[in-house]
């Protein structure tokens, strides 16, 4: 059985078309909102829509997100309401969902109660950014018994290896971080990263898509040749952030909602646009 | 809490299930190498004389093991010994383990090293380090704590130390960590990162104590020199573990010397008013097993997971986790753990000053307090070595409003 992550990156490769992955924390500053910057962002073109659950001590995030998970937190919001409202996503959209987390959460919550609640709920896949491939043995049996894919983190610093290794602890796509940095936006992508994205290519058949910096339509028009999606997030958290200073009024989530949806329509423009793996790839 | 499942067979660094390596991948390369260059340096005759010489010309080591004379006398109990590690250079054990991971950094070629403070201990041993190696240094430090160790922060900037404040969370030791990992992630190909305690991804919490265990050699040796027998107990402060661990681990195999460490109690058992970690049996709430910057032990946490906020007078030892190995020593009862309040602390270090002449760092005058609170437990036959880990001029500003 396949997931709706795995349906939908077979019909991205067999349209030749870079994917948008977007990334927003849950519960900034609300789940209500969430649930409403969620369906925007879908109906917007986003092919995967990974959930931030906020974390007290993001030790892998920049600023931005930082910020975003101390609001979630101040709203009140937990792994556990995160999950209730992918169940509430579920009722109007059929988007592939990721759960974003810090593993400390999870593991509280016990392994088993998580991957049968997120399976429930109809979430797609989860990534925890603190759990590597070595200490993942419980915790792939039990998301795989509940059908969810298990998506792991490549970086720069990984040798080619350890790459095989993660992809091998990988389903749904293989998470490549662009650079050696916390998440944060970026002007320019790293020299070094067609060389990367080449290493981990030679590693595994699964999709893979590139995150860490990526914000802009340009970013996006390059990796078409490169990758098969583009994770955006701290552009997208910033565009939250930005809308909803004065205040969460139904106003400012609405206009939220909106920048999101054309922050991400610019994205999927670019990618249908820019450079393919039909063009490029053997 | 759910039932917590964890393999054992294919991780390294573990003490019983804690410990392992959580981190982001980024990371996972640079601790095979810093864990590489750890294991050649232990073989590495010319690393190991260049370790010793530092520790004795530069740190001041041996320290002395002092009999406590009118200390004994005072509270009529054990004989009591103070292992002096606060006439070290710098003024606590943290030089020890600066010196052996600075010289790592050196043997391994990073030109940058970055380390996280509570008490300002480990930081000022770290640009100490730094300046002496020539090496750059940043110290990350969150501003509570920057505030109330004035003087170790401009002990880090004269040594030529960059001091960065975190603001974020409580703005305490747990904070300085995450930025400095966030540091480390980023500058991880120039970098060191001289963690200061056991805690952390493996390798960090073995070599740290082993770095540390320099002070249990020391005080077996002394100890049997003076009283021709063993110890019957150690005291050790518990923040993160480094110096307890440092005195404990000479002697695990020493069946019947019982280990005590003595953790911050604060203002009271509720969650966010102490950092005691493994004292629930005197109702300190809200420690569990869990993950936390790169390790799984007790922490300090609420029910969704969120690591909880600390309090703790004492900055070096207000900290939500514990190192592993703690964690599996209280697990095994081979070490017991327990809690003082802020007040008892500040009594200890008053005491101390008036019947010894040492003013001892806020952390150590725990391990005093906890030797006052367990006298009723001790007979005159019983001999204790307390590791006065650290001196007290930092704190002279709290001592002299509070006392």
């Amino acid at each position: 059985m396949r997931t709706r992550i795995q349906e939908r990156f077979r019909g991205l490769r067999e349209a030749g078309e870079l994917g948008i992955i977007g990334y927003i924390t849950a519960g900034d500053p609300s789940l209500d909102a969430t649930l409403k910057f969620v369906l925007a962002l879908a109906q917007a073109g986003a092919d995967v829509i990974e959930l931030g659950v906020p974390f007290s001590d993001p030790l892998a995030d920049g600023p931005t997100i930082q910020r975003a998970s101390e609001r979630a937190l101040k709203s009140g919001t937990t792994l556990a309401s995160v999950i209730e409202l992918v169940g509430r996503i579920r009722k109007a959209s059929q988007v592939p969902l990721v759960l974003f987390s810090y593993y400390n959460p999870i593991l509280q919550m016990g392994l088993e109660k998580f991957a049968n609640a997120t399976e429930t709920a109809g979430a797609d896949g989860v990534l925890a950014t603190d759990l590597t491939a070595e200490e993942s043995d419980d915790y792939r049996r039990i998301l795989a018994a509940h059908h969810l894919d298990t998506i792991f983190l490549g970086a720069p610093t990984s040798t080619d290896e350890r790459l095989a290794k993660i992809a091998a602890c990988s389903s749904g796509f293989l998470y490549l971080i662009s650079r050696t940095a916390v998440t944060g936006a970026k002007d320019a992508l790293p020299d070094d990263l067609p060389a990367l994205l080449r290493r981990a290519r030679a590693a595994t058949r699964l999709p893979i898509a590139v995150g860490f910096g990526i914000s802009l339509p340009g970013h996006v028009s390059v990796l078409g040749g490169l990758a098969d999606a583009a994770v955006v997030g701290s552009a997208l958290v910033a565009e939250i952030e930005k809308a909803t200073k004065t205040g969460p009024s139904g106003s400012a989530i609405d206009a939220a909602g909106s920048a999101l949806a054309e922050k991400v329509r610019s994205l999927k423009e670019a990618a249908r646009h820019g450079l393919s793996r039909r063009e490029v790839a053997p | 809490m759910g039932t917590i499942v964890q393999s054992t067979a294919t991780a390294p660094g573990r003490f019983g299930p804690y410990g392992g390596r959580y981190v982001p991948e980024t990371l996972m390369v640079p601790l095979f190498e810093l864990e590489r260059a750890y294991e050649q340096a232990k073989s590495d005759a010319s690393f190991q004389a260049q370790f010793q010489s530092l520790l004795k010309n530069f740190a001041g080591r041996p320290t002395p093991l002092q009999f406590a004379l009118r200390l004994t006398e005072k509270l009529g109990g054990p004989r009591i010994y103070l292992k002096r590690e606060d006439l070290l250079h710098t003024g606590a054990h943290k030089i020890n383990n600066a010196i052996g991971q600075g010289l790592l950094a050196v043997k391994m070629g990073k030109p940058r090293i970055i380390a996280e403070t509570g008490a300002g201990q480990h930081g000022v041993a770290s640009a100490t380090v730094a300046a002496h190696l020539g090496l750059e240094c940043v110290v990350y430090m969150g501003t509570e704590d920057m505030t109330r160790q004035a003087l170790n922060v401009a002990r880090m900037r004269m040594l030529g130390a960059q001091v960065v404040a975190v603001e974020s969370g409580s703005r305490t030791l747990k904070d300085a960590i995450n930025e400095a990992m966030r540091d480390w992630v980023t500058n991880v190909r120039s970098t060191h990162y001289l963690l200061g305690s056991v805690l952390g991804a493996h390798p960090y919490p073995v070599m740290v104590r082993d770095f540390q265990a320099v002070i249990g050699r020391e005080s077996r040796a002394q100890i049997l020199a003076a009283e021709k027998r063993l110890p019957t107990h150690l005291m050790a402060c518990v923040g993160g573990g480094s110096n307890s661990i440092g005195l404990f681990h000479e002697f695990l195999r020493d069946a019947s010397v019982k280990m005590i460490g003595i953790e911050a109690g604060g203002r009271g058992g509720q969650l966010g008013e102490h950092a005691a970690r493994l004292a629930a049996h005197q109702g300190f709430t809200g420690a569990r097993p869990g993950v936390l910057q790169g390790t799984y032990t007790y922490v300090l946490q609420n029910e969704d997971g969120q690591i909880a906020t600390t309090h703790s007078i004492s900055a070096g030892l207000d900290y939500p986790a514990i190192g592993p190995e703690h964690a599996w020593l209280a697990d095994q009862r081979r070490a017991e753990y327990s809690a003082v309040s802020d007040q008892a602390a500040l009594e200890a270090a008053r005491m101390l000053a008036r019947t010894e002449g040492i003013i001892p760092a806020l952390e150590s005058a725990h391990a005093i307090a906890g030797l006052v609170e367990r006298l009723p437990k001790l007979t005159k036959d019983d001999l204790v070595i307390l590791n006065l880990s650290g001196r007290g001029d930092k704190d002279m500003d709290t001592y002299s409003r509070l006392l």
